[in-house]
């Protein structure tokens, strides 16, 4: 059986893939943030999962205006990174698992979640910053990717609950696959940050710490945090933390803090690391 | 009836919500198609011609000109797809979000580096003024 083990919460600020691209990891600015990654690469080295679901959002790169899904399951072999501007990426392609990926799609839209399959999606730094954090510049991605892409660009983004539920949904869609594959999801984006008008640069550390805090101690608390909050406290583009709810809700109740790690700033953003296990 | 809307009294902050996506949308959509080199190329050799090809309204086309991104904001447009304005400009976000908080880059990355803007009376407009 499938076996989904650990979650990874963490940010996916673009200056990070853009540090790792162009070799400034070591320098002043990028050291610090950097040298705290270095334990959550050598853990996921270690445990080296099959496959990976990244929740994530896309920055106007796949989905315009023109569709705008608030889950978007993808399902395919492979995804491309996404040219944001500045061309691709220059990483590798990240490699799907249909099997897995369809097997969710199809349990969760029948436990009433309903998800936007997407047979073809180019993944933007929202999905492959993730992998670059927790995995360096390796030839290609050392496990397989599924991606989740949620809607947290136009209000309203899904409630922290509604991701919670989802998280639990996947649980029990992955505990239902009956193959022998290491899993494990990442939560992406956050902390506190706000990237638009006068507030811009707003970090708030005490709020974000408390909810690096209560991903194993009060999950009640963070689950029931409504849109106005996370956008007034931690900033317009803070409330990209409900899809770390769909991590955590993805894992045991009791799921135990193994690793964390804090930084302000990684450009306009307060970035952090979390990784959390079942028992 | 409208749903209410409970974050009218966040300062500097505009929350991009039905209303702002309907005024935007074409604005946005304009900006989206900087994704494309041979558009961006369009663009930087006639900006007027390339954004008059777009059904956005004149204040929003010289918000654009302007490359004055709180008021391309307050028209509708959002700060992702805003994004592709400055990248096609060669600037970052920083100089970006520096330009719609009033102050230089090297004060903003500065601030930044400081722990960035601080919630203490920034969170409620009330406090805001009154601080």
């Amino acid at each position: 059986m499938a076996d989904l083990f650990a979650g990874i919460g963490t940010s996916h600020v673009p200056g990070i893939g853009a540090a790792v691209d162009k070799g400034m990891t070591q320098n002043d600015y990028w050291k610090p943030l950097f040298d705290g990654y270095e334990p959550a690469r050598e853990w996921l080295a270690k445990e080296a999962p099959d496959v990976v679901i990244i929740v994530y959002n896309d920055h106007a790169s796949a989905f315009s205006m023109e569709l705008i899904p608030t889950f978007a399951l993808g399902v395919a072999a492979e995804f491309q990174p996404a040219d944001e501007g500045y061309g691709p990426r220059k990483v590798p392609t990240v490699q799907g698992h249909p099997e897995l990926a369809w097997h969710l799609a199809e349990s969760l839209i029948l436990d009433e979640f309903d998800m936007t399959i997407v047979n073809e999606m180019p993944v933007d730094h929202g999905l492959t910053v993730p992998l670059s954090i927790t995995c360096g510049q390796p030839e290609a991605w050392p496990f397989k990717v599924i991606p989740l892409c949620v809607n947290v660009i136009q209000y309203p983004q899904p409630t922290g609950n509604r991701c919670y539920q989802l998280g639990k949904a996947i649980r029990r869609a992955v505990d239902s696959f009956d193959r022998d594959l290491k899993v494990a999801i990442f939560g992406t984006g956050g902390m506190s940050h706000q990237l638009q008008g006068e507030r811009a640069g707003l970090v708030n550390a005490e709020f974000d710490i408390a909810f690096l805090d209560d991903l194993t101690r009060n999950v009640d608390r963070l689950v029931n945090i409504s849109h106005v909050e996370y956008m007034r406290e931690s900033g317009s583009e803070g409330a990209e933390l409900v899809m770390w709810m769909i991590m955590r809700g993805a894992l045991d109740d009791d799921a135990k803090e193994l690793y964390r790690h804090f930084h302000v700033p990684a450009s306009n953003t307060a970035a952090g690391l979390i990784i959390l296990e079942n028992p | 009836m409208p749903l209410n809307k409970p974050y009218g009294d966040i300062p500097g902050t505009t929350i991009f919500d039905a209303d702002m996506a309907r005024k935007g949308f074409h604005l946005n959509q304009f900006c989206m198609s900087l994704m494309k080199a041979s558009n961006r190329d369009r663009f930087k050799e006639n900006e007027r011609a390339y954004i008059d090809e777009w059904p956005m309204t004149a204040e929003q086309k010289q918000a654009v000109l302007d490359r004055d991104y709180n008021k391309m904001i307050a028209q509708g447009g959002n700060i992702y797809f805003l994004a592709k304005i400055f990248s096609s400009d060669g600037l970052s976000f920083q100089y970006a979000a520096s330009t719609m908080t009033g102050v230089s880059e090297d004060d903003y990355k500065k601030m930044m580096l400081e722990g960035g803007r601080a919630p203490a009376g920034n969170l409620y407009l009330k406090e805001h003024e009154s601080g």
